[in-house]
C-alpha cells in the first residue's frame, strides 16, 4: 500500500473545495481470486434481491418467508401437541413436501443470475478483466447454489431448533438434521446446476423461466404419475428405477438409500443401497453435465 | 505499449489479420478501418482472451498468450455494443466491475465516485441506467474502463450513436484521458476525420494488414480541398459562377472537375485550401458578394489521398471511404466555422450531415 495520498485533504476545514484532478490509484490489485469471490457475493446477494431494486426483492424474500414459515408452524405443532416423541415430517422430507417453493425459487433466481448477464451483454466486461472463464462459471454456479441452500436449510435449522426446544432425542434428532443438511446440500447443488443451464440457453429470461418450472414440475409429475400406476399394477421393480426420471426423485432415491429417510416413492418403495449407488451416480453426472454445458455455453460469450 | 509481430488470425473462412505489425507507444492511437478490418479481433487478441493463430503480441510488455490475466488487470476495455444492466444505478455497476478488476471495496467505491465524476456523470448516476441518454450510457462504459486506474484503454468505437455534440464531447474526454489521468488510449473508429482530431498517432489498417501507421501531424499538413456552395441572389443570380470568378480574380486556385452525387451537386465550388488565409479569403468574397454561405467543408476523395505514398491503396477501400470522408470533412469545417461567425450556416450544414 503506498501513502496515503488519497486521503482528501481539507479535513480540518470543510468550508474549502477543492479541485483535486485525477488520482492515480497505487493501492493493492487483488486479483483473480478476490474478482470471483466478488462475483460469487454479488451474485449471491442479487439471487435474494440485495442489492438490486425493491421490486426484485419481493419474490425471493416472500419465498423465503413462506419455507421458514412452514417450519415454524410444524415445530410449534410438535411442541405443543401432547405425547409427541418426535417431528410430524422428517427433516430429509421438507425439501420434498416444499418442492413447489424451490421450484418457484430457482425459476425466479436462475435466469436472473444469468440470462441478464448475457441479454445485456455484461459478460464481455467481465471476461475483459483479469477472471477467466472457469472463474465466472465457478462463480455463477456456487451463488446459485449457496442460494439454494440457504433457502432449503435455514427451515431444516428452525426444525432442529424446535426438536430441541421440545426435548425430543438429542442423539436421533443431530443425525437425522445432519443427514438433512447433506440431503439439501446435494439438492441444492443438482437444482442449481440444471436451473443455470436452462437459463444460460434462453437470454430471455421469460423463458428461462417458464423452462425452469417446466422441466422441475413435469418431470415430477410425470414420474409420480407412472409410478403410481406401475404400484398399482404390482411392479415395485419398475418404481424403483422409475424415480431416476426426475431431478427431485433422484435426491429422494438418495437420501433413502445413504440418509436414513422415508421415501415419498409409493408405498415407500425407495431404493436400496445397491441401487441407490445408481442415484448417486446419476445426480454426480447431472451436476457435471451441468457445468460442462455453463463452460460451453461461455466459450463463445466472451467478447 | 503494444507490439506485435508478423501476428495473424485466421477463422476457417476468413483471415482476419494478415501478418501485422505494430508498435505502439504511449499517447492516444487511433486504429482505423472499415467494418471487418480486422480491429475487434485485433483487441480481442491484445486482451488474451482470443490466441492469435500465429506471430506474436506483447502489451505492456507481457506476452499477450500467456499473461492475460496481468494485462487484463493493468488495461481497461470499453466495448463498442451496449454492455450495460439497466435496472442497477451506475454507481453499483461500476463499483462492481471495479471489484472484478480486483480492487478492495473501499477503493472500489472512492475510484467509482472519481472517475464517474471525470467522465461527467453527477446525480444521475444514483439512477437506474435503463433511463439514460446514449452519451450518458457511452460515459459509463467508459467509466467502468477507466475505474481501476489501467495504464491503458482500448476503446472501440466509443462515439458510435452519438450526436455530432455528444462525439465532440467524447473525442475531448478521450483526449483527457491521455492529458490528465496519464492512460494511453488505443481508440477504434471507422471514421479517420474525428481520429485527426484526437490522436497522436493513426494506424490504419484494412483486411488484417497494415496500410499505414504515421503520427498525425504527418498527414494534417497535405493540401485539402474546399468544398463551398452558395446561394444565388438578386444582384448575382447565379451565385456559384459569380464566387467562381471573385476567387479566380483573387488568385484562389480552384479544380476544375465537379462533384457528383452529394447534395448540392454542380453548384460546389471545390478550392485548394493552402492554409488559414484560404478560409478567410471565401468568406470574405462570400460577404463581399452578397450572397448566402450554404457550406464550406474540408473535402478529401479517399484515404489514398491523404496516404499518397502507400501504393497499396486498394480500390475496395477507395468506394467505402467515399461514403465516410465528407464526414469527417464536415467536422473540420465546423470546428473552423466555430472561430467565424459568419459560417454558422456552413457549420449547421455540416453537422446535419454528420448523423450516421
Amino acid at each position: 500500500m503506498a501513502s496515503d495520498l488519497t486521503t482528501p485533504p481539507g479535513t480540518t476545514d470543510p468550508t474549502r473545495i477543492h479541485n483535486i484532478g485525477y488520482r492515480s490509484y497505487d493501492g493493492p490489485r487483488l486479483g483473480r481470486a478476490y474478482a470471483r469471490r466478488s462475483l460469487f457475493s454479488q451474485s449471491l446477494r442479487g439471487a435474494y434481491g440485495l442489492g438490486r431494486s425493491a421490486k426484485s426483492k419481493v419474490l425471493p424474500m416472500i419465498l423465503f418467508a413462506v419455507m421458514c414459515l412452514v417450519a415454524a408452524i410444524i415445530v410449534a405443532v410438535a411442541v405443543a401437541g401432547p405425547g409427541m416423541t418426535d417431528l410430524p415430517v422428517k427433516y430429509t422430507r421438507y425439501a420434498i413436501v416444499m418442492q413447489a417453493v424451490i421450484g418457484l425459487y430457482l425459476a425466479s433466481q436462475a435466469p436472473q443470475s444469468v440470462s441478464r448477464d448475457l441479454r445485456f451483454k455484461t459478460v464481455p466486461l467481465y471476461f475483459s478483466r483479469p477472471i477467466e472463464r472457469v472463474d465466472y462459471v465457478l462463480a455463477k454456479y456456487a451463488a446459485m447454489a449457496s442460494a439454494l441452500f440457504i433457502l432449503t436449510a435455514t427451515p431444516l435449522v428452525i426444525l432442529y431448533a424446535g426438536a430441541l426446544l421440545a426435548e425430543f432425542d438429542f442423539a436421533d434428532q443431530t443425525k437425522a438434521f445432519a443427514q438433512g443438511l447433506v440431503s439439501v446440500a446435494l439438492l441444492s447443488v443438482l437444482f442449481a446446476g440444471l436451473g443455470l443451464v436452462m437459463a444460460a440457453l434462453t437470454p430471455r429470461r421469460g423463458f428461462g423461466v417458464a423452462a425452469v418450472i417446466a422441466v422441475l414440475t413435469i418431470s415430477y409429475g410425470a414420474v409420480s404419475t407412472v409410478q403410481v400406476i406401475a404400484w398399482d399394477q404390482g411392479s415395485t421393480g419398475a418404481v424403483e428405477w422409475l424415480g431416476l426420471f426426475s431431478p427431485l426423485t433422484l435426491i429422494d432415491g438418495v437420501q433413502t438409500a445413504f440418509l436414513g429417510a422415508t421415501s415419498a416413492f409409493p408405498g415407500g418403495e425407495g431404493p436400496s443401497a445397491g441401487s441407490g449407488v445408481v442415484y448417486l451416480l446419476a445426480v454426480l453426472a447431472l451436476i457435471a453435465g451441468s457445468y460442462a454445458v455453463l463452460m460451453r455455453r461461455y466459450r463463445k460469450a466472451g467478447l | 505499449m503494444i507490439a506485435t509481430e508478423s501476428l495473424s488470425k485466421r477463422f476457417p473462412r476468413v483471415t482476419a489479420l494478415d501478418r501485422l505489425s505494430l508498435d505502439i507507444g504511449p499517447g492516444v492511437t487511433g486504429l482505423v478501418g472499415a467494418n471487418g478490418a480486422g480491429k475487434s479481433t485485433l483487441i480481442k487478441i491484445l486482451l488474451g482472451l482470443s490466441p492469435a493463430t500465429e506471430g506474436t503480441a506483447a502489451v505492456l510488455g507481457l506476452d499477450v498468450a500467456t499473461r492475460g490475466g496481468a494485462i487484463r488487470e493493468q488495461v481497461g476495455y470499453m466495448p463498442e455494443h451496449d454492455a450495460l444492466p439497466p435496472d442497477v444505478s451506475a454507481t453499483e455497476f461500476v463499483v462492481h466491475m471495479a471489484r472484478m478488476s480486483g480492487l478492495p471495496p473501499t477503493a472500489a467505491r472512492e475510484r467509482t465516485a472519481d472517475t464517474l465524476r471525470h467522465v461527467g456523470l453527477y446525480e444521475e448516476r444514483y439512477r437506474p441506467i435503463g433511463g439514460y441518454s446514449t452519451g450518458m450510457k457511452q460515459r459509463v462504459k467508459l467509466a467502468q474502463a477507466l475505474v481501476h486506474d489501467p495504464k491503458l484503454v482500448l476503446l472501440d468505437e466509443p462515439t458510435n450513436g452519438l450526436d455530432p455534440a455528444g462525439r465532440d464531447e467524447m473525442l475531448g474526454l478521450i483526449r483527457r484521458v491521455y492529458t490528465d489521468f496519464g492512460i494511453s488510449v488505443l481508440v477504434t473508429s471507422h471514421l479517420l476525420g474525428e481520429l485527426e482530431r484526437t490522436c497522436d498517432h493513426v494506424v490504419v489498417i484494412d483486411g488484417g494488414t497494415l496500410l499505414r501507421s504515421s503520427s498525425t501531424s504527418d498527414f494534417t499538413q497535405t493540401t485539402t480541398t474546399l468544398a463551398v456552395e452558395v446561394t444565388d441572389s438578386d444582384t448575382h443570380p447565379d451565385g456559384t459562377r459569380a464566387l467562381r470568378e471573385a476567387l479566380t480574380a483573387a488568385g484562389a486556385k480552384l479544380h476544375a472537375r465537379v462533384e457528383d452525387g452529394l447534395p448540392g451537386a454542380g453548384h460546389i465550388l471545390l478550392v485548394e485550401a493552402t492554409g488559414e488565409q484560404t478560409y478567410d479569403l471565401v468568406r470574405d468574397t462570400v460577404a463581399d458578394l452578397g450572397v448566402g454561405l450554404v457550406r464550406m467543408e474540408q473535402r478529401r476523395h479517399h484515404i489514398a489521398e491523404v496516404f499518397r505514398t502507400d501504393e497499396h491503396a486498394q480500390a475496395g477501400t477507395d468506394a467505402a471511404d467515399e461514403a465516410r470522408e465528407p464526414v469527417a470533412a464536415a467536422q473540420h469545417a465546423a470546428q473552423h466555422a466555430a472561430q467565424h461567425p459568419v459560417q454558422q450556416a456552413a457549420q449547421q450544414k455540416g453537422d446535419g450531415r454528420d448523423g450516421i
